[in-house]
């Protein structure tokens, strides 16, 4: 983070970056569950895009350096097995968002120094549509990648 | 209260791939029980997993997570004998916290 501020010559993106800085660290906080952690406006959101907007994020725009795995069809919407990855630099999260569930955002990842952006999870979903994966750039971006996933039975009430 | 949490941590080329597998309910709050009567929502909100006491992996779940959910993602680096520690919290505000050793 201290890097990609010394980097950016730009008056205005180093103002944008304090501000990401700050929201970032306002989040993460010190203790493991501080209280503000919890995003609950994107996780109440209807809609993928008004979940990605809650989480900070400015322009959306899909990209195929987001890489997102996903079953073709899954039998059971009760348990549907993702993964998303990129090898990009300066990502800040990872969001998988289910696009017909009652609240679209299933998840994020907050991505530290330590970490590779590369999570797997289980997810409920409670009919076919499509699942995003969503990479939240440092500068603010929201890149994502989208799959429709085919649910047979689905999960009862997601 | 719930049940362990099991988490599986190898070292494999430089990375550690970390599988971890969550005990808890997740109910989703849209759920009917048999008397037709909604079945409030109690699932996992919040996920922090330390390496050696550093927090190194923070999540958030909404309730369209599975339930007992699995979670893998990748450390860089990493070596046989640190120490993780993964810390739950509910939306009933309950907690539960699992440490297991890096293989």
């Amino acid at each position: 983070m201290k890097t990609a501020l010394t980097q950016n010559a730009n008056r205005r993106d180093s103002l944008k970056q304090i501000a990401s800085l700050a929201c970032l660290l306002a989040c993460v906080g010190y203790s493991s569950f501080a209280e503000a952690a919890y995003n609950k406006a994107a996780f109440d959101s209807k809609s993928v895009n008004e979940a990605i907007k809650f989480q900070g994020a400015g322009s959306i725009s899909e990209s195929k350096e987001v890489l997102l795995n996903a079953p073709d069809y899954a039998e059971n919407g009760a348990a549907v097995a993702l993964g998303v990855s990129t090898a990009m630099a300066g990502v800040r999260k990872i969001l998988i968002l289910i696009e017909k569930n009652p609240a679209s955002l299933a998840a994020s990842f907050e991505v530290s120094e330590w970490i590779e952006a590369n999570f797997s999870t289980r997810v409920k979903m409670s009919q076919t549509c499509d699942v995003y994966a969503v990479a939240i750039m440092a500068d603010g971006r929201a890149l994502f990648s989208k799959k429709e996933v085919k649910v047979t039975i689905g999960s009862c009430g997601a | 209260m719930a049940e362990p949490t099991r988490i599986r941590a190898q070292v494999l080329g430089g990375k550690t791939t970390v599988r971890i597998l969550m005990n808890h309910e997740m109910e989703s709050g849209h759920r009917k029980d048999g008397a037709g009567k909604i079945v409030p929502s109690w699932f996992i909100q919040e996920v922090s997993v330390s390496l050696n006491g550093k927090v190194i992996l923070d999540a958030d779940f909404g309730p369209s997570v599975s339930k007992n959910p699995y979670l893998q993602f990748v450390i860089k680096g990493g070596k046989a004998g640190d120490k993780l520690s993964l810390s739950w919290r509910d939306n009933r505000g309950q907690t539960r916290t699992d440490e297991a050793s890096v293989a």
